[in-house]
């Protein structure tokens, strides 16, 4: 077997507060092979997120270990070793839609003649070719996001870490990049790490679901998915991908009754 | 131009209020005028006039009033011979004026356009000094824990201190080491308007927010980085609003700077003016101090207008 591109062992994370300790991560342990999509499921305060910051290298765990790319995860951050989509598009409102994209690589020192190659061909990649010179504004939120997906996949890394980038957005919108993720993920093979807390999203897009539970944060169950990858929107009305659904409301039901 | 109604309502009311508190102001040098002239006043003791209220004398003597907006150095000079001393001292004094810059080749320095010139310089050069150290000061409050901890009290506690207490001292000190003329005015003019820009500046450059910040974390930018691409940008509207404070709090401390000097500037003009009873010289350098202001706040605005579109910031 492979070694995998995230493992984490035993990992633990807790915050001091005033009110004492607060365990975010408790023994977790998750392994992520090259290509895996994914999905971090759980309530509020169950750590899904926590643990995707972990992996980027932006909190330090206090126990346990964690590699990305055989590195820990600052190392893996200071080789850009992964793009990361946060929750709201972010996009600086001072730069266009190619100016946006084109942040990481000027900051990463790219040559000018590469930067333009990376952002016309990464705005192709998220259907947004043609709009280099629009600013922000100019777009729908769903538009924006995707301009926002296109920015982490600009430097090329493997791995792309998401955390919950289309809960802002509406159901329709947000079906329609869930079908546009899965595509770029199947052409680019990328591993993507994806936080969210929508049950038919992570059912649809995953590889691999790691259903979470609250006080303290831990995995309470990891269902590998035997959807095919290729997956019309349509799928999700078969048998199969109601049943995967149905065992991952039941992990989240068992989860929370401790 | 949709503004232009109301202002132009206010502003007829406003010239209405001034004319009618004309009355009541000047009415006992009115009233005395009108005395030597043969009209008959009640009272008609000028000692009696002295103890008594301006209002009572006004209703006693309605129908000797007509000199009340014609006062030579009235106490409160009505708006149309502030309006003729402005247009003496600017337009007839250099035009046709002796010492105006059509004979003699130089500003006259009886005008209003040459002391408003001198008190503008000294404005712009305390306004870049000020605005340049404002700027400085943020930067260094935003990225060292020390300069915030020990800058931001003293940049408070200098603003307690009364200007018009500090100009004499600071023009003292600086003429004792050899300096004198502009720089001393266009210092107590960056006194007053550095802070303005220091506290705008620092909540622009802390404006972004934390998924901002770890965005650029994730990409193992460096700190300048994160300030040229990131920090820098997103105060450009916050340095704006306070550079409108900072030039017009520029024009005050240039202004207060000329109080003690009198060696020109509307400063000087105000304060002669109130030295030799020429209650219009007064008004008329207060309103040329005013349209200065108006005028710099209004470049300050443009320039934001044209920067913030350029960026793209402004829809």
């Amino acid at each position: 077997m492979k070694t995998p591109v995230i493992q984490a062992k035993d990992l633990n994370l807790t915050f001091e507060t005033n009110d004492g300790p607060v365990h975010a991560l408790k023994g977790v342990n998750l392994d992520i092979q090259q290509g895996d999509f994914v999905s971090f499921i759980g309530p509020s305060g169950c750590g899904k997120t926590t643990f995707l910051r972990c992996i980027a290298g932006l909190e330090t765990p206090t126990g346990g270990s964690l590699t990305v790319n055989g590195m820990s995860p600052d190392d893996a951050r200071k080789a850009r070793a992964y793009g990361y989509v946060f929750q709201a598009a972010g996009l600086y409102p001072w730069r266009t839609i190619g100016g946006n994209i084109r942040l990481p690589l000027e900051i990463m020192g790219y040559s000018k003649q590469k930067q333009a190659e990376q952002v016309q061909r990464t705005l192709e990649l998220v259907d947004l070719a043609g709009f280099e010179k629009k600013f922000p504004w100019q777009l729908s939120g769903g538009m924006q996001q995707r301009a926002s997906i296109a920015r982490a996949l600009a430097f090329d890394a493997d791995i792309l870490l998401m955390d919950e980038p289309f809960g802002a957005l509406d159901e329709i919108v947000r079906d329609h990049l869930n079908a546009e993720l899965l595509k770029l993920w199947d052409r680019t093979g990328k591993t993507v790490g994806f936080v969210t807390h929508s049950i038919p999203e992570a059912v649809f897009l995953s590889t691999k679901i790691v259903v979470m539970s609250p006080r303290p944060g831990r995995i309470t169950d990891v269902i590998e998915s035997t959807l095919p990858r290729e997956r019309p929107l349509e799928i999700r009305d078969s048998k199969e991908f109601i049943e995967i659904a149905h065992r991952v409301r039941e992990g989240l039901k068992a989860g929370s009754e401790v | 131009m949709k503004h232009l109604l109301p202002v132009l309502t206010v502003v007829i009311a406003l010239l209405a209020v001034w004319y009618i508190a004309c009355i009541p102001m000047n009415v006992k040098e009115v009233l005395t005028t009108a005395e030597r002239a043969g009209v008959p006043i009640d009272p008609p003791s000028a000692a009696e006039r002295r103890d008594m209220g301006h209002l009572a004398l006004v209703l006693r003597n309605t129908d000797a009033l007509g000199g009340s907006w014609s006062q030579d150095r009235a106490r409160l000079p009505s708006p149309h011979q502030i309006t003729a001393e402005l247009w003496k001292s600017t337009w007839e004094e250099e035009v046709n004026g002796r010492r105006g810059i059509v004979r003699s080749g130089s500003l006259s320095n009886r005008s209003l356009i040459y002391h408003g010139w001198i008190t503008l310089s000294a404005t712009f050069v305390g306004f870049l000094i000020g605005a340049g150290l404002g700027v400085l000061l943020a930067v260094g409050i935003v990225h060292s824990r020390v300069m915030d901890m020990s800058v931001m009290p003293w940049a408070i506690i200098s603003q307690t201190i009364p200007i018009v207490a500090l100009a004499p001292m600071i023009i003292v000190v600086l003429y004792s080491v050899g300096i004198n003329g502009l720089i001393p005015k266009a210092i107590i003019s960056a006194y007053l308007s550095f802070f303005p820009v220091v506290v705008g500046m620092v909540k622009g450059l802390r404006a972004p927010d934390h998924m901002q910040l770890d965005l650029l974390k994730t990409y193992n930018a460096t700190k300048s980085q994160t300030f040229w691409k990131l920090r820098l940008p997103s105060s450009v509207p916050y340095l704006f609003t306070s550079l409108k404070i900072g030039i017009a709090a520029s024009l005050v401390g240039a202004i207060v700077g000329e109080l003690p000097v009198q060696r020109g500037g509307l400063g000087a003009r105000m304060l002669g003016g109130s030295y030799y009873g020429q209650t219009e010289q007064i008004w008329a350098a207060l309103f040329v101090a005013a349209g200065m202001a108006a005028l710099l706040v209004w470049l300050i605005g443009w320039l934001e207008k044209r920067t913030l579109t350029r960026m793209g910031m402004l829809t």
